[in-house]
């Protein structure tokens, strides 16, 4: 790299330092705030004298949140929701990007297929249609709902990132093994599984963080409140108006209303989980979200 | 080498993953009939009159349909700019960075808010913007009039833009960064040797170097016109607000599942797909045309 010594450059390196740092606390601050928010005292909390700092420190808002058998309730159907959408995303993903990653010549309709998927991926029915859809198939109130529906909406993107992944292995491997006899379940198995650790990892953490942060599909496929994923529920209690009408004094003390250090301990609750995956995510998604682009 | 009769086994590994996307992708597409019927539930999609195009002439009768179309498209394409401008300065601004240390501290740092949902984002920004909230009691100090940020038609807009363009930035910036890396650092060392100054440097090698990547993220994006995000403002809005925040999806939920009007919301739903359909192909072959960008 090249070095500039000179006072000019000096001055735009401490300008830069501290831009870029200023801009890189803002994505910090608000998750520490609601932190050290759930910590305080709610008269503290409701007379606006928390900053940086708890005031009045107590774990009040935690006991209060191990008492409320909803919030358990709905972070178990979380749990549930993703580790199920995880092992199907992850088995569907896999077994369709191995047989498009084939040429046209190994595999007659492959491009037709790819082009289904394409197709379902950049059209759809709208909400109405899909709500009835699954209705219809009786789904309502059932966990599998919020696997399925969420689920359809993203594999296919997934499929494509991994079927360019694929692609792009070198092509003796698998000539290889097929020439010491093994078959196409053997070659996916013991080949390309391993292989595609990097973007198979990727794939299936997007897919956990996608599950757990939508709270849409528990809107409105559950009925009741027992049924709600942990964003749902933190969506109904805590952030969601009434949508048909409102003055603005209501508005103004919506807040003044509102248990604050409560919500702050259930909204950073919510988010422990993401903040766990979080480091492994960093590691592989730089690679992951990268490869689709890159052709041979 | 035995390859014969591989692709019935090809077959069954599509199988799953392509019975899940009928089920939820496929056959909801076929529900939006819903909107050329007078749609009856008991009856359903076979059972119910057909009305041509009624819904659609309804829905250019009605004022609401064009500011929910224009709000739209106003959120969205102010958003596509912010996506595609403040990104690529933040990498700009990090690539100058020598500190590697400071520039790993700050790319960690402000992913982060990518993966966090709008629930819980929408419900700490609600407070931190509240009336009596920090935001404003700092304004105070500086003698301003607290202001009922989520709560006036003609800031809602901005605020969701900047609050959109804040959570995005870092995620976004992986793209141009990957692209700066790309660039070979004796370019900027043969230019330092013919005594080319640090700002002369970005502008010929660091700018060229990434005008690539920025023209198939402008083209890419231009699937985003009809996007203005429902998750974030059916996460911050409110009745007061409606006039200038309410978008296409919104309008759609609140027509279709909370007061039941499926045809029309199916009608308008299907529009914005269509639209959307038309606005990605017609990207992906820009894309394909200006940078030979490919999608598999």
């Amino acid at each position: 790299m090249v070095r500039d010594a000179t006072m000019g450059s000096k001055t735009a390196d401490v300008v830069l330092i501290v831009v870029l740092s200023a801009i890189t606390v803002t994505c910090i601050l608000p998750i520490w705030y609601t932190l050290v928010l759930s910590l305080s005292s709610q008269s503290a909390a409701a007379a606006g004298k928390v900053w940086l700092w708890p005031v009045g420190f107590n774990v009040n808002a935690y006991m209060e949140i191990i008492n409320d058998s909803q919030f358990f309730r709905s972070f178990f159907i979380s749990v549930q929701r993703v580790v199920l959408a995880a092992l199907f995303n992850f088995l569907a993903v896999v077994m369709m990007a191995y047989p498009l990653s084939k040429s046209p010549k190994q595999f007659r309709s492959r491009n037709v297929f790819m082009w289904i998927l394409v197709f379902i991926m950049l059209f759809n029915g709208g909400l109405i249609p899909l709500y009835l859809t699954v209705k219809a198939y009786g789904l309502i109130n059932s966990v599998w709902a919020l696997v399925f529906v969420g689920g359809a909406q993203i594999i296919v993107f997934y499929v494509i990132l991994t079927v360019n992944f694929f692609r792009n292995l070198p092509k003796e491997l698998e000539e290889a093994a097929l020439v010491d006899g093994a078959g196409p379940w053997y070659v996916l198995l013991k080949l390309y599984i391993p292989l595609a650790v990097p973007v198979l990892a990727t794939v299936t953490l997007f897919c956990i963080v996608y599950h757990w942060n939508d709270f849409f599909f528990g809107l409105i496929f559950m009925t009741r409140e027992q049924y709600y994923p942990l964003q749902t529920y933190i969506q109904q209690l805590v952030v969601a108006v009434d949508p048909s009408r409102m003055t603005e004094d209501q508005y103004k003390r919506l807040s003044e209303l509102s248990n604050r250090t409560l919500d702050a301990a259930k909204i950073f609750v919510a988010m422990i989980p993401v903040l766990i995956v979080y480091p492994f995510l960093q590691r592989f998604f730089i690679h992951g979200i990268t490869l689709g682009s890159v052709k041979e | 080498m035995r390859t014969k009769g591989f692709e019935k086994h090809y077959f069954i590994m599509l199988m799953p993953g392509l019975i899940w996307l009928i089920l939820f992708s496929v056959v909801p597409m076929f529900g939006i009939v819903i909107a050329f019927q007078d749609y009856h539930p008991v009856r359903g999609i076979f059972g119910s009159e057909w009305v041509g195009l009624e819904h659609f002439i309804y829905m250019f009768t009605l004022n609401e349909t064009k500011s929910i179309f224009l709000n739209t498209i106003f959120i969205a394409v102010m958003k596509i700019i912010g996506h595609l401008i403040i990104p690529l300065l933040f990498a700009l601004m990090l690539n100058e960075v020598r500190v590697a240390l400071f520039k790993r501290t700050v790319q960690t740092v402000v992913y982060l808010p990518h993966f966090l949902s709008w629930v819980i984002l929408g419900g700490i920004l609600l407070d931190i913007f509240a009336y009596r909230g920090p935001i404003n009691q700092l304004l105070q100090w500086f003698g301003v009039e607290p202001i009922l940020f989520f709560g006036r038609a003609d800031l809602f807009p901005y605020l969701v833009v900047a609050s959109d363009v804040w959570k995005e930035f870092g995620f976004n910036t992986i793209i141009y960064l990957a692209a700066l890396t790309g660039i070979h650092p004796s370019l900027y060392e043969a230019a330092a040797m013919d005594g080319a100054s640090r700002l002369r440097r970005l502008w010929h090698i660091t700018l060229p170097g990434v005008r690539t990547t920025a023209v198939l993220l402008a083209v890419l994006s231009l699937g985003n016109v009809l996007n203005a995000g429902f998750d974030q403002i059916f996460n911050l809005y409110n009745p007061l607000v409606y006039s200038t925040g309410d978008i296409i999806d919104t309008w759609v939920y609140r027509a279709g599942l909370l007061n039941l009007q499926y045809e029309l919301a199916t009608a308008v739903g299907l529009l914005k797909s269509v639209v959307g359909f038309i606005l990605i192909s017609l990207s992906y072959y820009l894309a394909y045309r200006l940078t030979n960008y490919r999608i598999f």
